[in-house]
């Protein structure tokens, strides 16, 4: 019932909704009840609703308002790329993305390797109601 | 009228902006080396005798004047070119027609006809679509691309397509109460020579990628879910 993610200097968050659609940021200081200043490696700082922001379970430590520099090194540091990809979250979004790029071809060769597995899968079903029956 | 040059002349004198050249006239007479024509002969441009003109045949006046002056109609000079070319559609991709008796196959692109229409083949043994023009509007490019090197399509335009001309039979009184017997029109076997000789090579590369006759075997159809504008092909 309590919150567990709180908004604060250094939690990152992934962005549901605008032109950074999808990315992970970093909240380095709150303008006021309902705007944040965020900064992310690859974008130039900025102010963003909260609207537009997901909180996700990491957090680095940061001062208020780092240079881009020292962001940097606190996000190499606690590792935060390493952690969301290997967050089941993290994962999802991978997944979600790669089955939406796969090709006309893709798709096929996966329909034929889903097959596949159920007919494994049935045929050890079928051996264990067998072995059960018997 | 003067010797034809193997060359097209190259003008001498550059364009500075289109309408003004780099030199003026005195400059370009020297460049040109008329002065060194005219020294060559003596002071005096070197004229050619005016050559006898073949004598023009006796014009004869027309039978009839029309009354009123009718307008000719403008030349039309335009040469339709072939449609252009989707980037996505190169020799040798994997496209899926969409109409037609063949659509939802996925077939191989061999070459845009003069035309505009786009030149494919199934083979026709892995999924029955004989050499065959389709037009671009009716396709969807994938992404995926057959080797098609050891191809040879050069025979191959839209006069080898074209219907054959069946010969006018003249109506007797007989021949109309007779059943026309409607003879199944047999494929000559040059054309089934053509479509094995072009199938050989294709049929080698595509077997060299795993799955990919069984893709082309295959026919595409949309599933529950399956949006087309999120699709990526």
């Amino acid at each position: 019932m309590p919150f567990k993610r709180y908004v604060e200097i250094g939690r990152v968050a992934l962005v549901n909704y605008g032109k950074d659609y999808g990315k992970l940021v970093v909240i380095v200081d709150v303008v006021d009840q309902n705007r944040a200043l965020v900064d992310a490696p690859d974008m130039v700082r900025g102010q963003m609703n909260f609207k537009r922001l997901t909180l996700t379970d990491i957090t680095i430590d940061i001062p208020r308002v780092p240079k881009k520099k020292t962001l940097i090194e606190a996000m190499e540091k606690a590792d935060v790329k390493t952690k969301w990809e290997n967050s089941s979250w993290g994962r999802k979004l991978i997944v979600q993305k790669r089955r939406a790029s796969l090709n006309d071809f893709d798709r096929f060769k996966l329909m034929l390797a889903k097959i596949k597995r159920a007919g494994v899968v049935r045929q050890e079903l079928a051996k264990l109601k067998k072995e059960n029956a018997s | 009228m003067a010797a034809k040059r193997k060359t097209p002349v190259k003008s001498r004198n550059p364009d500075l902006i289109r309408g003004v050249g780099k030199y003026s006239r005195s400059k370009m007479y020297h460049k040109r080396g008329l002065w060194a024509i005219k020294a060559k002969h003596g002071g005096v441009f070197p004229r050619h005798a005016p050559q006898p003109k073949a004598p023009a045949a006796a014009e004869k006046p027309p039978k009839f004047y029309p009354a009123d002056d009718v307008k000719k109609p403008l030349l039309n000079r335009r040469k339709p070119k072939p449609t252009k070319l989707r980037a996505s559609i190169t020799p040798g991709t994997v496209l899926i027609l969409l109409a037609g008796r063949f659509m939802g196959k996925r077939v191989v692109f061999l070459k845009q006809l003069p035309s505009g229409l786009l030149l494919v083949t199934g083979p026709f043994k892995i999924n029955g679509v004989p050499l065959r023009r389709v037009n671009q509007s009716y396709v969807i490019a994938t992404s995926t691309k057959v080797d098609i090197s050891g191809v040879n399509l050069e025979k191959f335009d839209d006069k080898y397509f074209a219907k054959e001309v069946e010969k006018k039979k003249k109506k007797g009184e007989g021949e109309f109460f007779e059943a026309e017997k409607e003879v199944k029109k047999k494929l000559p076997e040059d054309k089934k020579e053509d479509q094995k000789a072009v199938d050989a090579s294709l049929i080698k590369s595509i077997e060299g990628v795993p799955d990919l006759k069984a893709y082309l075997a295959a026919r595409f159809s949309l599933k529950s879910g399956m949006k087309p504008h999120e699709l990526a092909f």
